[in-house]
Formats: structure tokens, C-alpha cells, sequence
């Protein structure tokens, strides 16, 4: 390292402890300010000192539990340097890299969308796992055909030697391989898990290269699925890692076959919906990538937990809370699908904020198939900066106006239905970003989960 | 006989969740023992002005706004025809440029629209993103209009196309006259985007009386009880107050 960097990283780190003493939040990005102010060429020097390379993770929706899987899978044989969900941009990523144990050998980083250009020419990754685009926060992403140029130019900018890991399901990047030889494709593969056409939030149903609406055989996440053109000019690629056979077990998890370059083997995922399956295939693919064989991969995943908000369970005055983050309508729809089966006798709490990291722009509520989701819930209550709005398209859906409750702060939200529910009960939590952190530092205070920054690598 | 809701392209011009918008005058009219039916034209099809009682064009993806505009120019007619019939347009961002003569991009190039009415288009350097807050006077009152607009196009009206409303706070069809969205007739063009009826019964209640009318049924409307629709528009003004540079 020189010693130009070696000073910036020591500057970087002082910056992290100082904002982390003053209270200032976890510190997650301001020591990769102060490190790319003083060393703007620091970040390959850093990456470099990771011997076994860097995964980069990237997807409109999934991208957080899918780096936690790698690292589920990854860790037990090498250390991992991970990136928190918060820290996802280019400052976000050079402060991992300062802070990172000095053991670390192996780089598994989620990265935004938008971000994912910048970082990917910055860090020189081994592997580039792509899962999905999505509309997601029109506001500060701009358009999805926007950040799909984006990740197109960088493609095309890629050394032979990176790897890409594609989420097939998806026509858009799905054809980010095509021309590429170092690509792995995965993929669902059970139409009975699927339904015939994609649902009304979705969006890259047309063409990539004619523009015509492609022939669904199956649907399964938004406007993920086995798609083909009728013109013949694109169709799904051919799946290296396919998930057969799928199994829902509610929102206990997922079991399905998993048919890999090395065999078939059957999964048990502890975490419910058909996108954790897509998360999963990815985790596992990028793992392959990294060598590690799919069946020690598949092994490790039997004991995976769900990531901060991501159908986290904690126990409240004998009752069950179940938290679940949702950003963008699909999301949204998926977790709503997850939850049904369970609902009956249950209240949800839904808490929609609206500052930057939410997306300002709430509109995206009515592309939510609330209508008939919420079936069985004893009561709904909305909560955050844009409760009332949840609340008016809660009308609009013919959800039951005895049964809403508006509540300004989710934590209160939380409080009130955690009452209503007998002994033995259950709540589900849908909240926003900002939404989620506060209930979830509320939650940490009274000593009922640990705070999300505590679970930084 | 079914009051017939006509969205124009919803599978590309729906881009900020415009199906809110159908949804709530579908409901706002069932909740009034109203019989409705929702229609949408596909792209391809012909729009056949008998069959519509209200028309919405919402907003799409730039990279389409050409095929959208390339397609509705084959519709004037029939638009033409419906508007003077009596029936409403509701017509929201992308959808409100379309309505007017043409729309130029940042390269310069020109997209022709509708010209249905008398209003030009011409992208600005940056995007006018944020929460909105528009005073209309309507049929002797004055009412609120909130919502959020997200638009790279600055919009020129004719001399002869009224605003639909006066600017509180936000940016409007241009940041800087003040005006925000048009209104001809029963035309209404404007840039609170996406679902902008939830939050305004009112426009809601304008559009499908309207529609009413030209079905021949029985107007004014029966009201509703719109307590929750306050709360959100009193919330929601009060962060495009608060927003206010
Ligand atoms: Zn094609």
C-alpha cells in the first residue's frame, strides 16, 4: 500500500470512529468521503489487497439478501469483507474497503443500481452478479431504461476475465451476456410456480431488440420469467443453475431442485417467495464462480437467517412480529403473496415514509395489488410520512374502512397492534427504508433485535 | 348501460402508477351505484369516440414517447370527435405533452404531437422533481390540486389555452410562469403526475361528472365521505410548502 493511501485510510478510519462517537449514525459512509477527497485513486490499491478478488452484487430488488447469502456461503472457508445495505454507493464502498478486517481475502459488495458503473471500473471485479431492473424510485434513479444504458456500457467495458453472473428471468439482463463467454445464466424453471402473464407493475415486457411484447410460458416475479420473443430474435438463455420443482412452505420458506453444472439437489430455504429463490440461484451461482461447489453451497444455505427487514421474526410479549422491507411495487406484491397464506387473525402494519431513501415520489403505492391481498387481516394500520396516503388506497381497494387505523409513527403503529393481538399472535410489519430503521431502532432500545448497524462485517 | 372509462395505452403509458387513476373513478362511480366498465385501448387499436364516456392518457418512458406520439396522431380524429361530443380528457404528463403541437428533446429533436390543443414542449437542462401544490378555480370555486411532478419538459401554452391552475409550490408546466397544466374545455392537461386523483376528489368528481353527462345520467353526483383523501392532499400540501425554495 503506499503511503499516500495507507495516510487517506488512516485519516478515512479516524473519521468513522469520530462520527461513530459523536452519535452520528453508524458511520457507514463519511471515512469513504474523507478517503476519496485524499486519495481519489485509492480504491483499486485497497481492492487489490483482497487476494481472492471482489464479488459485486447488484439488482433493483434482492441485492442485500443475496450478498448475505454469498456470505453465508462464502465465510465458514474464507473471510468476507461485506458491505451494510446503507453503504452501497461509491463513498459507501471505499469505506468498507478501509474498515475491512485485515484477513479479509474475499470482497462480496452490494451495490446500487445507478452506483454500479462507477464502482465496477473502481474496484476491477473478479465476478458481477446482475439480478434485476426494476422501476424503483423514478425520482432518484431516473428511468429503468436509463440505468439499463448505464449497465450496458459498463458490460461492454469489462475485461474478458470478469465473470457475469445474469438473472436469466430478466429479458434486460438477460441479454447483457450476449457476446460474452465468461457468463453464467440462472433462472426459475416451474411453471406451476408461476402464473401466465405478469402482473400490471410490470415493466421490461417488451423486446429488448424489436420492441414486441414478449410470449410468456411462465410468470413469476414482475416481469421476470421464461419469456421469448415472437419474432425468434431473443428468449431466455439456457439456464446453468435452475430452480425445478418449487415448493412453497408459506412463510416458512421454499424448498425446491436445484439443477446445477455439477447434479441436482434439493434445497431447503428458510426464508418464504419465489424472489428469496431467485436470490438464492444467484448467491449460489456467483458462489460457483468463486469455487465453491453448488452442493457445499446448498448445504450452507440450510441454516441462512433473513437479513435486516427481510421477514425478520422477533418475539414481543409472547406474540410474533414478522418485519418485512418493501421499496418499490414489486416487491411489495411478492411479500404480500408470502404473508397471505398466514394472514387470517393477524394485523399488518404499514408504514410508508417519504425522504430520500424511500423515494419521495409515493405514487408507485397504487401499482401494489392491494386488492384482495389483505384478506383475513383483523386490522390494518398505516403508518410514516405518507400514512394517509396508504390509508386512501387502502379505500380504493375495499379494504374494510372498520378495520384501518392511521398512526403517525411506526413505532406507535407497532405498539398498537402488538395490543390488539391475543397471546400466541402474529404481526406483520411492511414498512419503507426509513420507515423500518426507525421502528427498528425503536425495537433495539427496548433490546429486541440488535441495531442494523451492529450486524456490519 | 355502463359509463365507459377509456385509458389510452396502459401498457405504455402508465409509467407512475397512472392506474390509480382508473381505479379511483371506477370506485368513485360504483360507490354511487353507478355501472362501470373499463376499456383501455391497446396500442394498434382504433379509438372509437361512441364508446368512451372519459379518456386518460398518462405518462410513459421517454425511450417510447415517439411510438405513443407516432400512434395517437393516428387517433385526431376520433379524439377530436369524442372532445366534441362532451367527453372528458384527462391527459397527465407525457400524456399532457402530447396533447399539444410537439415535443423537442434535448438533441433537438422534434416528436410532432396530437396539436389537440395549442401548447409546445421543449425539454430544459434538468428534471423538475418534487412535490406540487396548484390553486384551480373551478366552476366558481377555488380548489387545491396536490401531487408530485417529476418532468424534463418545459410547456408553452397558446395565447388563447388558459392554465389549469396558478403554482403554490413546485415548478408547473415551466418554473417560471407560474402556470401549471391546461385547461380547454374538458380537456385538462397538467404535470401532477401519476395517480393525482386519490388525493383530489374534486378533479375526480369534475372528470366523472363529465363523463355522467355525456352518458346522459342523472348529475350533479351524489357525495362521498373524502375524509381520508383530506388528511393525505392537507398532508401532502403541507410538504410542498414546506418544500418551497
Ligand atoms: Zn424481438
Amino acid at each position: 500500500m503506499s503511503a499516500r493511501v495507507r495516510a487517506a485510510a488512516g485519516a478515512a478510519r479516524l473519521a468513522g470512529a469520530l462520527s461513530r462517537l459523536t452519535g452520528r449514525g453508524g458511520g457507514t459512509t463519511m471515512p469513504g468521503h474523507v478517503l476519496l477527497r485524499l486519495a481519489p485513486a485509492a480504491l483499486p490499491e485497497l481492492a487489490a489487497g483482497l487476494g481472492d478478488g471482489i464479488a459485486l452484487i447488484s439488482a433493483t430488488n434482492g441485492k442485500t439478501t443475496t450478498a448475505a447469502m454469498l456470505t453465508a456461503i462464502l465465510e465458514p472457508d474464507v473471510p468476507v469483507c461485506r458491505n451494510v445495505s446503507g453503504a452501497n454507493l461509491l463513498s459507501g464502498v471505499a469505506a468498507t474497503l478501509v474498515h475491512r478486517s485485515a484477513d479479509a481475502r474475499i470482497g462480496v459488495l452490494e451495490v446500487d443500481e445507478a452506483a454500479l458503473p462507477a464502482v465496477g471500473s473502481a474496484v476491477g471485479p473478479r465476478v458481477i452478479a446482475l439480478g434485476n431492473l426494476f422501476r424503483d424510485q423514478l425520482d432518484r434513479h431516473g428511468e429503468l431504461e436509463m440505468v439499463a444504458d448505464r449497465w450496458r456500457a459498463m458490460v461492454r467495458e469489462l475485461p474478458p476475465s470478469t465473470s457475469l453472473v445474469l438473472g436469466a428471468d430478466d429479458p434486460v439482463v438477460d441479454a447483457l451476456g450476449d457476446g460474452r463467454t465468461a457468463v453464467v445464466r440462472y433462472g426459475l424453471d416451474d411453471p406451476t410456480a408461476g402464473r401466465d402473464a405478469p402482473d400490471a407493475a410490470a415493466d421490461s415486457t417488451h423486446c429488448v431488440r424489436c420492441g414486441t411484447a414478449y410470449a410468456y410460458r411462465a410468470s413469476y416475479v414482475g416481469h421476470l420469467g421464461d419469456y421469448a420473443c415472437p419474432n425468434g430474435d431473443h428468449a431466455r438463455g439456457r439456464l446453468d443453475f435452475a430452480a425445478r420443482d418449487v415448493r412453497s412452505e408459506g412463510t416458512a420458506g421454499t424448498a425446491f431442485r436445484l439443477d446445477a453444472p455439477d447434479g441436482s439437489h434439493e434445497v431447503r430455504l428458510p426464508v418464504p417467495g419465489l424472489y428469496n429463490v431467485e436470490n438464492a440461484l444467484a448467491a449460489i451461482a456467483t458462489a460457483h464462480v468463486l469455487g465453491v461447489t453448488p452442493a457445499r453451497a446448498v448445504a450452507r444455505l440450510a441454516g441462512f437467517s433473513a437479513a435486516f427487514g427481510r421477514f425478520e421474526r422477533l418475539s414481543v410479549d409472547g406474540r410474533e412480529a414478522v418485519l418485512v422491507l418493501f421499496k418499490n411495487p414489486t416487491g411489495a406484491n411478492e411479500a404480500l403473496r408470502a404473508i397471505q397464506s398466514d394472514l387470517a387473525g393477524s394485523h399488518v402494519v404499514l408504514a410508508l415514509n417519504d425522504r430520500i431513501a424511500d423515494g419521495r415520489d409515493v405514487s408507485w403505492i397504487w401499482d401494489i395489488d392491494v386488492e384482495g391481498s389483505l384478506e383475513g387481516a383483523v386490522g390494518v394500520i398505516c403508518a410514516g410520512s405518507r400514512a394517509a396516503d396508504l390509508a386512501v388506497r387502502l379505500r380504493y381497494a375495499d379494504v374494510d374502512p372498520r378495520l384501518i387505523d392511521v398512526r403517525a409513527a411506526p413505532e406507535a403503529a407497532f405498539d398498537v397492534a402488538v395490543a390488539e393481538q391475543p397471546p400466541g399472535g402474529r404481526v406483520y410489519v411492511l414498512a419503507t427504508y426509513t420507515a423500518m430503521l426507525d421502528l427498528h431502532r425503536a425495537l433495539a432500545d427496548r433490546g429486541l433485535t440488535r441495531r442494523f448497524w451492529e450486524e456490519a462485517p | 348501460m355502463s359509463l365507459r372509462i377509456v385509458p389510452v395505452y396502459p401498457e405504455l403509458l402508465s409509467i407512475y402508477a397512472d392506474r390509480g387513476n382508473v381505479r379511483v373513478l371506477e370506485q368513485r362511480a360504483r360507490w354511487r351505484d353507478i355501472n362501470v366498465a373499463v376499456s383501455p385501448l391497446p396500442l394498434g387499436a382504433d379509438l372509437d369516440p361512441a364508446e368512451a364516456d372519459a379518456i386518460l392518457i398518462g405518462g410513459g418512458q421517454d425511450r417510447d414517447q415517439a411510438l405513443v406520439a407516432e400512434a395517437l396522431r393516428q387517433q385526431v380524429p376520433a379524439l377530436r370527435s369524442a372532445i366534441a361530443d362532451g367527453v372528458p380528457v384527462l391527459a397527465v404528463c407525457g400524456g399532457y405533452q402530447l396533447l399539444g403541437h410537439a415535443y423537442r428533446d434535448q438533441s433537438g429533436r422534434m416528436t410532432p404531437g396530437t396539436g389537440l390543443v395549442d401548447l409546445e414542449t421543449v425539454a430544459g437542462p434538468d428534471r423538475l422533481i418534487g412535490n406540487v401544490l396548484v390553486e384551480v378555480e373551478v366552476e366558481g370555486r377555488v380548489e387545491r390540486l396536490v401531487g408530485f411532478e417529476n418532468h424534463a419538459g418545459r410547456t408553452t401554452l397558446g395565447p388563447d389555452v388558459a392554465p389549469l391552475g396558478r403554482v403554490l409550490a413546485g415548478a408547473g408546466n415551466d418554473a417560471v410562469s407560474g402556470a401549471e397544466g391546461c385547461r380547454v374545455g374538458r380537456v385538462i392537461g397538467t404535470y401532477v403526475h401519476g395517480p393525482l386523483l386519490p388525493k383530489n376528489p374534486w378533479l375526480a368528481d369534475l372528470v366523472l361528472g363529465w363523463a355522467c353527462e355525456h352518458r346522459g345520467l342523472p348529475v350533479p353526483l351524489q357525495p362521498l365521505d373524502d375524509r381520508l383523501e383530506q388528511v393525505a392532499a392537507e398532508a401532502a400540501a403541507r410538504l410542498a410548502l414546506d418544500e418551497r425554495r
